[in-house]
C-alpha cells in the first residue's frame, strides 16, 4: 500500500538546515495497523506530514497505492488527500460551527458527492462511531472522546486507503483513549490501513507493528502481538 | 453559485458575526448611497440646466441694441443704437439661407390693458407670426398670429393660458372677447401656451405693425428673434449658431457704425453657444461626482478587503482543516470570494435602493434653479451594480488568495 525508499527531509532554519530525516524505508500492506513512535524531534510528525502529502519531500520515493507520489502541485495533492487519506487529529479538527454529520460529510462534499448520499453516509459513519444520536450537535456540546470519534468517522466518509492518525489519543484520557483505540482496531479489523503517530507505549502496544524512529532514522520495525483494546473498555 | 452548501457556510459565518457584517456592508452601502445621490443630482442639475434652456427653441438667436462705448469713425460713444425695419428685413435677405424663422419685437412700454371694467398688468408686445415657433408657444385656443395680420395691421390679440384663467375664469372662451389696449380695442384671437412654464405666460401678442402703427408710430424694434435650421448634431448647431451670431452682428455693427469690438452696442444672445457651455460644465460636474462616488466605494471595498482579510486569518485553521480534506485552493478561493460578493451586493442594493427610494420620494419636490427631478436612469443603476459586483470581487480576492495559500500544517498548528 505504502512504500518509501530512502526519505529525506531537510528544514532550513536561517542559515542553518536542520536535517530531520535521514533517510526514510519502509513499506506498508494493506490491513495493516502501524504504530510510528518516537519522542519530540524524532521526526515522527514529518513523516506523517510527507505520507499525508501536507509537506514535500526533499529526495526519495513515496509510492501510494501504486500511485508515485511527486511533483504535486496543490490543487493534485488536494485531490490525492480526498481520494485517498483520511486523517485523525490529536486536536480533533472539527469545524466548530457544524453539527457532527456535516463535519463527517466534509470530505464527501469535496469529493463533489450529491447532498442526499452526502448525509446518508454520514449518517452511516457516525452510526459506525456510535454517535448517531449525536449527529445534530455541535462540536461544543461534544466530549473529547466523542470529538475524536466525529474525527474518526469524518476520516472514513471518504473510504481512503489509508488512515493516517497524528496522536489521536494525545488529548484524551487513558479511559476514553482505550475507547477510541477499539475503535480504530475494530476499523482495523474490517480491513482499513491505519498508521498511529504516537509516543504512548500502551497505544502503540494496541498496533500490529511498531516502527521506532529516532534522530531521523528507523531505529525498529517489528510486528507484535496486538493488545485488544475492548479488555480495557 | 447555485452551491447550498456554500451559501449555508455564507449564512453560518455571517450569522457568527453580526455586528462585523453589519459594519462592513454599512461602508459599502453608503458609498452607494453617495454615489447614487451624487449621480441623482447631476441628473438633476442637466435636467435643470435642459429646462432653463427649453423656454425658447433650442437653436434660437436673440439680438438686441444697447449703447455704444466706443468712439468710432467720428462717432461719440454714449450712443444709443436703435434698430428698424430695414434692418430686419435687409438681415432677412442677407442670411436668409441659414434662417429657419424669424421675427422682429416690439415691446409696447407704458400701455395700459382693460378687459372691461378689469385692469389688467400684462406685457404686451409686438411680433410677428413666426414668432410663435421662435419663444416655443404652443396654441392651447384658437390662432396664432399670421402673416395676414401683420401685413393689414389687424388688431388682434393672443393672450396666454394663464391669462385665460386669471381673467376669463368666467366665460367659457376669450375668443372674441374684447381686450382694450391703452384705449384701443384688440380681438382676442387665440390663446398659447410657454412650455417654459407660467412666467414666460405675462405676455399678450399683437402683431408688430399694429404695434408699431399705433403705439408709437415709427419703424422701431426691440428686438429681433430667429430659429436658425436644425442641424445633423450638437455640434454642427453649435458652430452654426456662432457663425449666424457673428455674421448678424458684423451686419448691425456697420448698419450703424459701431466699432467691430465694441460688445455692448449689439448684443447677440444664442442659447446654444450657452448650453454647450453649461453642458461642457455638467459635463465636469458628473465627472467629479462619479469620481466622489467612486473614491466612496473605494473606501468601501477597502473596509471589505480588510474584514474579509481578518476572516480569512481566523478562518485560518478551518481553512487548514479544509485542505486537509481535499479542498483544493480553487475551491477556497471561491469560498472567501463568494462571501465578500455577498456582503458587498447586499449592502450595495439595499444602499442603492435606499437612495433610488430617497431620489424617487424627494426628487419630484425638489425646487432650486437648475436641479430639477434629480433622478437615477436604468443605465446608471445597472451600472452601479455592476461596480459593485466587481467591487466585490477585488474586495474579496487578496484575502481569499492568502486564504488558498495557507499552509496546512502551519494552519493546524494555529491555535
Amino acid at each position: 500500500m505504502i512504500q518509501i525508499k530512502d526519505l529525506h527531509k531537510s528544514y532550513k532554519m536561517g542559515k542553518n538546515s536542520l536535517h530531520v530525516l535521514k533517510g526514510i524505508n519502509f513499506n506498508v500492506e494493506e490491513g495493516e495497523l502501524v504504530a510510528i513512535m518516537g519522542s519530540s524531534g524524532s521526526g515522527k510528525s514529518t513523516l506523517l506530514n510527507i505520507l499525508g502529502m501536507l509537506d514535500s519531500s526533499d529526495t526519495g520515493e513515496y509510492i501510494l497505492d501504486n500511485v508515485p507520489i511527486k511533483n504535486l502541485n496543490e490543487t493534485k495533492a488536494a485531490r490525492y488527500r480526498n481520494k485517498f487519506l483520511g486523517f485523525v487529529f490529536q486536536s480533533f479538527n472539527l469545524i466548530n460551527y457544524k453539527s457532527a454529520a456535516e463535519n463527517v460529510a466534509l470530505p464527501l462534499y469535496y469529493q463533489k458527492v450529491p447532498r442526499k448520499e452526502r448525509q446518508e453516509k454520514a449518517l452511516k459513519y457516525l452510526e459506525q462511531v456510535g454517535l448517531k444520536e449525536w449527529a445534530s450537535h455541535l462540536p461544543s456540546e461534544l466530549s473529547g472522546g466523542q470529538k475524536q470519534r466525529v474525527a474518526i468517522a469524518r476520516a472514513l466518509a471518504a473510504e481512503p486507503k489509508v488512515l493516517l492518525a497524528d496522536e489521536p489519543t494525545g488529548a484524551l484520557d487513558s479511559k476514553t483513549s482505550y475507547e477510541v483505540m477499539d475503535l480504530i482496531q475494530k476499523i482495523n479489523d474490517q480491513g482499513n490501513t491505519i498508521l498511529i503517530v504516537t509516543h504512548e507505549p500502551d497505544i502503540a502496544d494496541m498496533c500490529k507493528r511498531i516502527v521506532h524512529l529516532k534522530d531521523g532514522v528507523i531505529i525498529e520495525d517489528k510486528k507484535i502481538e496486538q493488545v485488544r483494546a475492548e479488555q480495557y473498555v | 453559485m447555485f452551491d447550498l452548501e456554500r451559501w449555508q457556510e455564507i449564512f453560518d459565518t455571517i450569522r457568527k458575526n453580526k455586528l462585523r457584517t453589519f459594519l462592513t456592508g454599512l461602508s459599502v452601502a453608503s458609498g452607494i448611497f453617495i454615489l447614487v445621490i451624487l449621480l441623482g443630482f447631476g441628473q438633476g442639475m442637466q435636467n435643470g440646466i435642459a429646462k432653463e434652456f427649453e423656454q425658447d427653441a433650442a437653436t434660437s438667436v436673440w439680438v438686441w441694441p444697447g449703447v455704444t462705448t466706443k468712439e468710432y469713425k467720428g462717432m461719440n460713444p454714449g450712443r444709443r443704437i436703435q434698430l428698424r425695419n430695414e434692418n430686419y428685413d435687409f438681415a432677412a435677405v442677407l442670411l436668409a439661407d441659414k434662417i429657419e424663422h424669424k421675427s422682429p419685437r416690439l415691446f409696447v412700454r407704458n400701455s395700459f390693458v382693460n378687459y372691461g371694467k378689469e385692469s389688467l398688468a400684462y406685457n404686451v408686445q409686438g411680433v410677428s407670426a413666426q414668432f410663435q415657433f421662435i419663444e416655443n408657444e404652443f396654441m392651447s385656443q384658437g390662432r396664432f398670429l399670421n402673416q395676414q395680420d401683420v401685413d393689414l395691421k389687424s388688431k388682434v390679440a393672443i393672450i396666454s393660458n394663464k391669462i385665460k384663467r386669471e381673467v376669463f375664469k368666467d366665460i367659457e372662451s376669450p375668443i372674441g372677447e374684447i381686450l382694450d389696449i391703452s384705449g384701443i380695442s384688440f380681438k382676442i384671437v387665440g390663446v398659447y401656451g410657454d412650455i417654459g412654464g407660467e412666467r414666460e405666460e405675462d405676455r399678450i401678442y399683437i402683431p408688430i405693425s399694429t404695434a408699431q402703427q399705433v403705439f408709437n408710430g415709427a419703424d422701431y424694434i426691440n428686438n429681433l428673434a430667429y430659429t436658425l435650421p436644425p442641424a445633423k448634431d450638437f455640434e454642427t448647431a453649435v458652430v452654426q449658431s456662432i457663425q449666424f451670431k457673428n455674421a448678424i452682428k458684423s451686419y448691425l455693427q456697420q448698419a450703424h457704425t459701431v466699432a467691430p469690438d465694441d460688445t455692448s452696442a449689439i448684443q447677440v444672445y444664442n442659447p446654444m453657444e450657452e448650453a454647450k457651455r453649461f453642458y461642457s460644465l455638467m459635463g465636469g460636474i458628473k465627472f467629479f461626482f462619479w469620481f466622489v462616488g467612486v473614491c466612496t466605494i473605494i473606501a468601501g471595498i477597502v473596509g471589505v478587503s480588510n474584514i474579509m482579510l481578518i476572516v480569512v486569518k481566523e478562518r485560518t485553521r478551518e481553512i487548514g482543516i479544509r485542505k486537509a480534506l481535499g479542498a483544493k485552493p480553487w475551491s477556497i478561493v471561491g469560498m472567501i470570494l463568494h462571501e465578500a460578493i455577498f456582503i458587498t451586493a447586499i449592502a450595495g442594493f439595499s444602499g442603492l435602493i435606499l437612495s433610488m427610494g430617497l431620489l424617487e420620494l424627494v426628487g419630484p419636490h425638489i425646487e432650486v434653479d437648475y436641479i430639477l427631478n434629480p433622478s437615477v436612469d436604468f443605465n446608471v443603476a445597472l451600472t452601479t451594480v455592476i461596480v459593485l459586483v466587481v467591487a466585490g470581487a477585488i474586495a474579496g480576492f487578496f484575502p481569499a488568495w492568502r486564504a488558498a495559500r495557507i499552509h496546512v500544517i502551519e494552519a493546524l498548528r494555529d491555535e
